[in-house]
């Protein structure tokens, strides 16, 4: 009943994206990153979130919040990956959150900590406010927010947590407290608000003296010049009123050009999966059961059927610790602005944010991630760049290698024999 | 080797040396990953992975904590596209580079090499099209196609011109089976109109020779608007000029094949052209191109398939030529010594039966090459994209260039 009310939205919703769609085509390729140009007329802000990665406590909630939805089906055969916790393996036409797991030694976080302190170095942009506002009220009230919500869950550091005791509560009190200030309540414990420098302070949580977890749930970047709306020849893929990508499955002909246009690999086409819910169930018709939407591609909506319901997704709304955070993208860009600006203050040099540049090959992404270490090592591209971007000099050689086969051709009968 | 019975227990460890090594082996290798393939043996940094080992604690999940990849896995995901796609690959450029033959037969008044490159021209785009809709994933939508025009989407835009190509060529291959079955197509009451449809003719073969070319080398744009690291190399640096030629030679060599040797004297200097056009390109491309994005190119199954398709076009183009040269000298000797004894004019028939076979057999080489190029062009994309290192590696070596020349505006991880 609800999958009805859900599509038929889905559809009413899809005419005003396609009128946006069509605008920002002739306006926005190809371009300068132009979020503020030809996105002017939306009924919205541009929606997003942002994925601070310090505080995921690796529950996947968001993983099975987002299948439970979205009725995505099953993955896989449940078999074991041998990549840590993470037995997901990846994002795909099924999944569209997943929780990567990657353990770490002391001599790689050391590392991760050059690296981003190298950045800083490098003198990259800081797009928002300067840093001496790293206590603003708006970043002190997410914090609060933060702290409340993640229920005093304070095994989790940014060097990591055990997913054993679920990072709460269980042994080695004295330690935990250090870690608590380290990074969770940034600012509050500290009472007059200054950030003191932690750098020195044993921020190793119990029992895994030499090595951290990175926890991180990945989804799609809802790009601002998104590879798979570019490619798209059906119009299946389309941008909503929410400045998201979102495909229309009733239109999309599955031919899989959207796959390999986009550079993180998110979207893909659904040609498998299993739905294994009960069958005996006698106020389920049979047809629910099966895999819905086969051979379209398949990607995250930003859960735009509950947008369109003054929702937030499912994923922001189940994550207890707020590591996803959903909202105006402008506001998150700056919560992760602030958010990092505060890590770094406090030593924790291998914190950065994915995604947040507007200037960079996608034009910015509407999920901005806070990584803590190098963007590969979570499995995302280093330099990732809308494939689009080269489309006018690709279209130049096309047009270059059809006027010289055609000259090559009457060459060929000029000088063949009579 | 083995040191006590419980040793049989344990699982293949090749599973576990494939991962690490992946691990190793990205671009970690320089830049704060392992140093080498020496630190693999160092214990010291590894201690840690027996501890817990009694069961005291718990055990690390994971026996290599440092990769600069995520366990490996792929970063871009590889299109659905199989065989079928590089056969329309093939057969698009076939089908195009035949229409313009087919033109210029028609100006150039060579009956035999017309009807044969049209009714190739559009056999080819038919079993094309039919792969193309074959491969998508709900094939009863492949109409859909037709519901946008978007500059930005290859695919869309090769569909366009698909179907205006496809347009023309259907006309004018029609008016080439009426004319090979003497004008007897059943038109019944529109028999009138037989005269209308051979004067659409030369227009509907212009239309189509328009859309020819663009036909040929918009499939190089297809797979180089993409995030597939290799193809999106190849597509910045010369891949659609790389698929025009192939199918200069793929549709010359089969002229060869399909046409009697004195009309196809066009055919054999397109297919030469569009063969030496080929290697050029290919190795100008592929010296653009950063090494790793190179590499699937030249390993593996793929490059098997392009060494395949350097190899026979190699053999076919000297084959071509030679034949070419034959040929002529054979024309300028029968019209020299024209009459002559029984005896040789017997000798140059079978001599010109001889050059048939050749021309037939260099044509097949040719049109072979081609789509061996093809098959392998779209398998080292695909194969390109299994690998993280292919990925991250000439990402990281561009950002670090840009860098290096002080542009630090543009990265996708900043710091606040």
């Amino acid at each position: 009943m609800t999958t009805q009310v859900r599509r038929e939205t889905l559809a009413e919703g899809s005419a005003v994206g396609e009128a946006s769609m069509e605008e920002s085509l002739t306006t926005d390729r190809l371009g300068e990153p132009t979020e503020h140009r030809s996105w002017g007329a939306q009924a919205h802000e541009r929606k997003g979130f942002f994925t601070d990665t310090s505080i995921c406590i690796g529950c996947k909630a968001c993983e099975v919040a987002c299948k439970e939805w979205n009725s995505n089906p099953q993955d896989g055969t449940y078999e074991l990956l041998e990549s840590s916790y993470d037995n997901t393996g990846g994002l795909g036409a099924n999944t569209w959150r997943h929780v990567a797991f990657i353990e770490q030694d002391g001599d790689r976080i050391e590392k991760a900590r050059e690296s981003g302190r190298k950045l800083v170095g490098l003198g990259m942009p800081t797009v928002g406010p300067p840093t001496g506002a790293a206590t603003t009220p708006g970043a002190a009230a997410s914090n609060e927010d933060a702290a409340a919500s993640g229920g005093g869950c304070s095994g989790c550091g940014p060097s990591g947590c055990g997913p054993s005791g679920g990072g709460c509560g269980s042994g080695g009190g004295a330690q935990a407290g250090t870690t608590i200030e380290a990074d969770l309540l940034s600012g509050l414990l500290d009472g007059d608000g200054t950030t003191a420098d932690l750098s020195n302070v044993d921020t190793t949580p119990p029992d895994t003296a030499d090595f951290r977890w990175l926890m991180s749930s990945d989804v799609c970047k809802h790009c601002t010049h998104a590879g798979c709306l570019d490619v798209c020849p059906t119009g299946a893929l389309f941008r909503t009123e929410f400045g998201t990508v979102v495909v229309q499955n009733d239109v999309c002909n599955g031919c899989g050009t959207c796959v390999a246009g986009c550079p993180f690999g998110v979207i893909e086409r659904r040609d498998d999966g299993t739905i294994n819910t009960p069958t005996d169930r006698d106020d389920r018709s049979a047809s629910e059961m099966d895999v819905h939407d086969e051979g379209t591609a398949n990607k995250c909506t930003l859960c735009y059927d509950r947008l369109l319901e003054g929702q937030e997704p499912a994923c922001s709304q189940t994550c207890p610790t707020q590591s996803i955070k959903f909202g105006d993208r402008e506001d998150m860009v700056e919560q992760a602005e602030v958010r990092v600006r505060d890590l770094h203050a406090k030593g924790l040099t291998e914190a950065r944010l994915y995604g947040a540049n507007p200037h960079d090959g996608v034009g910015g992404t509407g999920s901005v991630f806070l990584l803590l270490d190098e963007p590969e090592v979570y499995g995302l591209p280093p330099d990732p760049r809308v494939p689009t971007k080269d489309l006018p000099g690709m279209w130049a050689s096309a047009g270059a290698a059809a006027l010289g086969m055609i000259g090559v051709a009457a060459l060929s009968f000029l000088g063949g024999r009579r | 080797m083995t040191t006590s019975p419980y040793d049989s227990y344990r699982p293949p460890d090749g599973d576990r040396k494939r991962r690490r090594r992946g691990g190793g082996r990205g671009p970690a290798g320089g830049r704060g990953g392992r140093g080498g393939p020496g630190a693999r043996g160092g214990s010291g940094g590894r201690g840690w992975l027996n501890r817990g080992a009694d069961g005291g604690r718990e055990m690390p999940m994971v026996e290599d904590v440092e990769f600069t990849s995520y366990y490996g896995r792929p970063i871009v995901k590889a299109p659905p596209w199989g065989d079928e796609i590089s056969l329309y690959l093939f057969l698009g450029g076939l089908a195009g580079g035949s229409a313009l033959l087919g033109l210029g037969a028609q100006i150039t008044g060579r009956p035999a090499l017309r009807s044969t490159t049209r009714l190739v021209s559009l056999g080819a785009l038919g079993a094309g099209a039919l792969a193309l809709v074959e491969d998508l994933g709900r094939p009863e939508r492949f109409l859909n196609m037709m519901r946008t025009v978007k500059i930005t989407s290859p695919m869309s835009l090769g569909s366009w011109i698909l179907g205006g190509f496809g347009s023309g060529a259907g006309v004018v291959a029609v008016i080439e089976v009426d004319r090979l079955t003497g004008e007897r197509i059943p038109l019944g009451p529109l028999k009138p109109l037989r005269h209308v449809l051979h004067a659409l003719e030369t227009p509907a073969a212009i239309a189509s020779v328009l859309l020819a070319a663009p036909l040929a080398s918009y499939t190089g744009v297809l797979l180089g608007a993409t995030a597939v690291p290799t193809w999106n190399a190849a597509g910045r640096n010369g891949l659609p000029v790389v698929f025009a030629a192939s199918a200069s030679a793929a549709a010359g060599g089969t002229a060869m094949v399909t046409t009697p040797l004195d009309q196809a004297g066009p055919a054999r200097i397109f297919a030469l052209a569009g063969t030496a056009a080929e290697l050029v390109a290919m190795k100008v491309m592929k010296d653009r191109m950063h090494p790793v994005e190179v590499e699937p190119m030249e390993t593996g199954e793929p490059g098997a398939k392009l060494h395949r398709a350097e190899m026979l076009a190699v053999a076919g183009g000297v084959a071509t030529a030679a034949l070419e040269v034959g040929v002529r000298l054979l024309d300028r000797r029968a019209a020299r010594a024209s009459g002559g004894s029984a005896t040789v004019r017997g000798g140059r028939t079978a001599l010109r039966v001889g050059l048939q076979v050749a021309s037939a057999a260099a044509g097949a080489a040719l049109a072979g090459a081609s789509a061996y190029t093809r098959f392998g062009m779209l398998e080292a994309g695909i194969a390109s994209t299994k690998d993280p290192r292919h990925v991250v590696e000439p990402q990281r070596d561009r950002l670090e260039a840009r860098q290096a020349a002080g542009i630090t505006h543009d990265s996708i991880t900043t710091i606040g």
